[in-house]
């Protein structure tokens, strides 16, 4: 992680003491939230972890979100040998933009007439979350989990996905070391448009592939 | 016998598209794991957070919220790992119900 | 074990070197191998999923080599690493009720310990 040279937050939002301002943290507290300061303070008391390590880690997460991914997606629209560079592998041509991919080894999949990709985690909630940031409540629930695997077309119909039996469905259940993200089919009429413009049409539920790009 | 976090195929209802914001001590949690997973500090990794989300009973596993099961999972790791002891843990938390107030 | 028609592999073993842990064990099945998943009921943690287990697929590619999850969730080192593999299998053959078309395809990550030669 990039340190800040030579720069001071007075604020350790992170630190040893709980921002009263914040909703979640008025009012009394949970056993959980009791136990996440308790953990916290005592591995700083301990000089275990620095506070300040704890936020810029928050800050860093932050940062991230699905614009990311669309900046990606958009490029890899329009410049063919970067489209190559991505499949072959997401973390580097990832990081060619720029992005900080930290452990992520991301596997990018790609749709194709003929072929939709569809992600999920039935284990847990495995989710490229240094490239799109923390993955929304849905794909963590016992539902998504359990159905995306055994019923993909009725999961993608409850997202507004209706898929002709002429084109494969393909889920990815990401059990282990990778990541995946889909790289969602440019969509039709979009021959003129540039690259942010592209970027701004590609939603985080198309890189998960329950839905398609749409123009607008 | 499968375990309860291994629902791939299982029967479940309609996928309820919620979302919400991560409140302040969810995103605390996260970092925590992050932090204390990163290679200056290696206290714990990932299969053991997993190890002991999977190793609640499956009514707690499905009552508690998805960052309660990481901050138990965590702490549990810690305790596992000898970073912290039961004893201090006893004592900061109740340090922090007088202090704070508990719900 | 080898099949015609192979799939088109987009990740490069050069990724996948580049990802990889050492010391591993050596590779034993290529992309296009028919595998057949290990049927087990163990305690621990594991990363095969359950629907999947025992059921047959083919090596789709090689995603390198990765220390043992069942050994790093008890802070054991996990080595020698354990190639890892993604596997493509019909939904037809995951799920016999399967109601989409035949062509309907799922990949599973799964670590070659889980896997037999099919």
């Amino acid at each position: 992680m990039t340190q800040p040279s030579g720069h001071h937050h007075d604020h350790g939002a992170a630190g040893a003491h709980v921002h009263p301002t914040r909703p979640d943290d008025e009012g009394p507290l949970g056993y959980y939230q009791r136990m996440e300061i308790a953990v916290r303070e005592l591995l700083i008391e301990k000089g275990t972890i620095d506070p300040d390590d704890l936020r810029r880690t928050i800050e860093a997460m932050d940062q991230r979100s699905p614009a990311q991914g669309a900046r990606v997606v958009a490029r890899a629209w329009c410049d063919p040998a970067f489209k190559a560079r991505l499949l072959d592998n997401g973390t580097a041509a990832c990081e060619e933009l720029g992005i900080a991919m930290g452990p992520t080894k991301l596997v990018v999949v790609e749709n194709r007439p003929g072929l939709h990709n569809l992600i999920v985690c039935t284990l847990c909630s495995c989710y490229p979350r240094n490239l799109l940031g923390l993955p929304p409540d849905w794909y963590k629930s016992r539902n998504y989990r359990s159905r995306a695997v055994r019923e993909p077309r009725a999961v993608l119909a409850e997202f507004g996905t209706v898929l002709a039996d002429d084109v494969e469905v393909r889920v990815h259940d990401s059990t282990a070391d990778m990541r995946y993200l889909v790289l969602p089919e440019r969509p039709a009429g979009s021959e003129g448009m540039g690259e942010t413009e592209l970027a701004a049409l590609v939603t985080r539920d198309a890189m998960i592939g329950v839905t398609t790009v749409r123009r607008n | 016998m499968r375990s309860h976090h291994d629902m791939g195929g299982q029967p479940a209802g309609p996928v309820a598209r919620t979302e919400h914001d991560y409140a302040f001590w969810e995103k605390r949690v996260d970092a925590l794991m992050v932090l204390l997973s990163s290679p200056k500090h290696r206290l714990l990794n990932v299969d053991e957070l997993r190890r002991n989300i999977e190793a609640l009973p499956p009514d707690a596993y499905d009552r508690m919220s998805y960052y309660e099961r990481w901050i138990s999972a965590i702490c549990n790791t810690l305790l596992q790992r000898g970073a912290i002891t039961t004893d201090e843990l006893a004592r900061k938390m109740t340090e922090i119900e007088a202090r704070e107030g508990a719900a | 074990m080898r099949e015609k028609g192979r799939p088109e592999a987009a990740l490069s073993m050069k990724a996948a070197a580049s990802w990889s842990v050492t010391p591993a064990e050596p590779y034993r099945f290529r992309p296009g191998d028919r595998v057949a998943v290990r049927r087990a009921d163990v305690p621990g943690h594991i990363r095969t999923p359950w629907y999947i287990r025992g059921r047959q697929g083919v090596i789709e590619r090689i995603c390198g080599t990765f220390p043992n999850p069942e050994e790093l969730a008890y802070n054991r080192p996990g080595l020698p690493a354990q190639p890892l593999y993604r596997v493509r299998f019909r939904q037809a053959d995951v799920w016999p009720d399967y109601a989409g078309p035949p062509a309907d395809t799922i990949e599973v990550e799964i670590y070659q310990h889980w896997l037999e030669p099919a």
